[in-house]
């Protein structure tokens, strides 16, 4: 069984269709990518899948139980966890806040339980905290985890922004341009990062960039989408001479006379 | 100690249950609750009409008005914590309007803009200082709980806080229900300390002094909320010789701290032993050079004595 089957995905937005009958199937342990132009739909696909937008049309299973129009936190407790193209932190919190509030499978006491220190919240508060500085521990940021997450450098935000959604311990990761507004040295480091916690946390990525650079070098499978419809799908060998593609990107190649070429 | 001064205190304690029920969810959650004075109405009719007309004990009608009043925010909440930020506010201060308005014209059960007279004075200070006591640490409790830590993650963000799997709606019900229910308990026992009560005491005035005593001591900090409630509740008393004039310096105090330090006077600071511990680590350096500077005066003047 597929780990995450999208099947027919469409949404309109008034008269514009963002997504176009949009397919795709995610095996277990896999590192997959969606590219495209901007405004292609990228965005949108993972709001879908994260029950952030219903779908117009299509349906979405993950570990074979139909999602389809549940809402977002319960799709995340299912273990789909995702980071945001413009970093979503709760910037008032603490490095460890951000992950311990992510940590719920360690901590099941009731809100009455919230209201009185009683020895079970008291047992399982110190294992989130346990949990919350391993995580950062592993993911480098142990010794700014008292830092307020605001004042991180950008590079260490999006970091922490992605051991927040590991603290679900999810088995699906949505990573929405997790290299963007990095420069190179940071970009390198990114990389190998996410090959680190693909393998450590025995997860399904399915990520979605721009720098062609990381897609090129971390996925095993891309779909390269333009105007919400799905135009290739390969090995990035693939893509990379798929003629599609390089008109999606790049626009066509006129060879008549007194045409400019614009590849 | 005279009646006076206990007097104040009470209206203290009083002030300090719907303050910390505020507070919770309008600085810890982000839920900004403009009809406070609609929860008191709640809990101080339904306390009185308890006590006064079916002989009720005390302490079971206060009771009862926390469970109609949070009744009441389970009614109100259902349709309204689903909007966003200003249009649940405006929700929150129409809410308000109507409980007072209800009270006002259902004449036979509320005495209706008369009011209530003659009811039964038994709140006491040291039921009131219990009270609030129980219900601060109730709600510090909560606050550092991870329900707390998901409210304030709520308040934050609320898009990376469901993305986490947080039940934004959910929480927004608890912290609206344990503040219906605090509010409840302050309107209960308002009524049967002032002996009296009428609608014109639950107005948008009731609902504004609340949610300024919020703002002042710090959106986010408890501790703010109990100072706050403490000074603005006895400054207009302490300053009664100044009569009219009192409220005007009332105002200017308030314009002049939201000027000078928006966040409120605690800002997110809390009163806890670590803290306070960190805070005398700082001010040490400076009281050591203070003392060193006292001693080098001592040592000035036993020279020039010699």
């Amino acid at each position: 069984m597929p780990l995450l089957e999208i099947r027919n995905l469409t949404k309109d937005f008034g008269g514009v269709r963002a997504v176009d009958h949009f397919s795709h199937t995610l095996e277990r342990g896999g590192l997959y990518a969606i590219i495209g132009p901007n405004g292609a739909g990228k965005t949108t696909i993972f709001n879908l899948i994260t029950g952030i937008y219903k779908p117009t049309e299509g349906d979405i299973a993950f570990d074979g139980e139909d999602i389809t129009g549940q809402v977002t936190h319960q799709i995340a407790q299912k273990g789909i966890a995702r980071t945001f193209q413009n970093i979503r932190l709760f910037s008032e919190f603490s490095v460890l806040d951000n992950v311990r509030t992510a940590c719920h499978r360690y901590a099941r006491y009731s809100v009455w339980e919230g209201l009185f220190p009683t020895p079970r919240r008291g047992r399982e508060e110190r294992e989130l905290a346990e949990r919350s500085s391993h995580l950062l521990e592993l993911v480098g940021l142990s010794d700014r985890a008292d830092e307020v997450s605001k004042n991180l450098p950008y590079g260490h935000q999006r970091r922490l922004e992605i051991a927040r959604a590991l603290a679900q311990e999810p088995a699906l990761l949505l990573l929405d341009e997790p290299a963007a507004g990095m420069n190179p040295d940071e970009t390198v480091d990114l990389m190998a990062f996410i090959e680190e916690i693909h393998d450590t946390f025995d997860l399904t990525i399915l990520l979605i960039e721009h720098h062609m650079e990381v897609v090129m070098a971390l996925a095993d499978d891309i779909v390269v989408i333009d105007f919400g419809r799905t135009i290739a799908q390969g090995t990035p060998d693939e893509i990379q001479s798929n003629p599609t593609v390089i008109e999606a990107y790049l626009g066509t190649e006129e060879t008549e006379e007194g045409q400019y070429a614009t590849a | 100690m005279s009646q006076y001064y206990i007097g104040i205190l009470i209206l203290i304690c009083i002030n300090l249950l719907a303050v910390l029920g505020l507070s919770l969810m309008t600085g810890f959650t982000g839920l900004f609750n403009f009809g406070q004075a609609g929860f008191l109405a709640v809990g101080a009719y339904t306390a009185t009409i308890l006590t006064t007309q079916y002989s009720v004990p005390f302490v079971a009608a206060l009771v009862a008005a926390m469970v109609i009043s949070v009744l009441t925010s389970f009614l109100v909440g259902y349709p309204t914590l689903r909007l966003k930020g200003d249009y649940f506010a405006i929700a929150t201060l129409g809410f308000a309007e109507v409980v007072r308005l209800l009270v006002e014209n259902l004449e036979k059960i509320t005495g209706g803009s008369r009011g209530i007279p003659r009811i039964p004075t038994y709140t006491s200070l040291p039921f009131a200082l219990g009270a609030s006591a129980i219900a601060l640490w109730l709600v510090a409790n909560y606050v550092r709980s991870r329900h707390g830590r998901s409210c304030v993650a709520v308040r934050e963000d609320e898009l990376a806080a469901e993305s986490i799997g947080v039940d934004s709606f959910r929480y927004k019900q608890i912290v609206f229900a344990i503040n219906a229910a605090l509010a409840g308990l302050s309107g209960g026992l308002l009524a049967h300390y002032v002996g009296f009560i009428q609608p014109s005491m639950f107005s948008i005035v009731k609902s504004t002094e609340l949610i300024v005593m919020v703002i002042f001591g710090g959106m986010h900090s408890l501790t703010g909320a109990v100072f706050s409630a403490i000074v603005l509740t006895s400054l207009p008393e302490l300053l009664r010789t100044a009569q009219a004039w009192r409220l005007v310096a009332y105002g200017a105090l308030v314009v002049i701290i939201m000027v000078a330090r928006p966040e409120g006077l605690m800002g997110s600071w809390e009163l806890t032993p670590a803290n306070v511990k960190a805070l005398f680590a700082r001010l040490r350096p400076q009281r050591d050079s203070e003392l060193s500077s006292a001693e080098d005066v001592e040592l000035r003047s036993a020279r020039e004595g010699k």
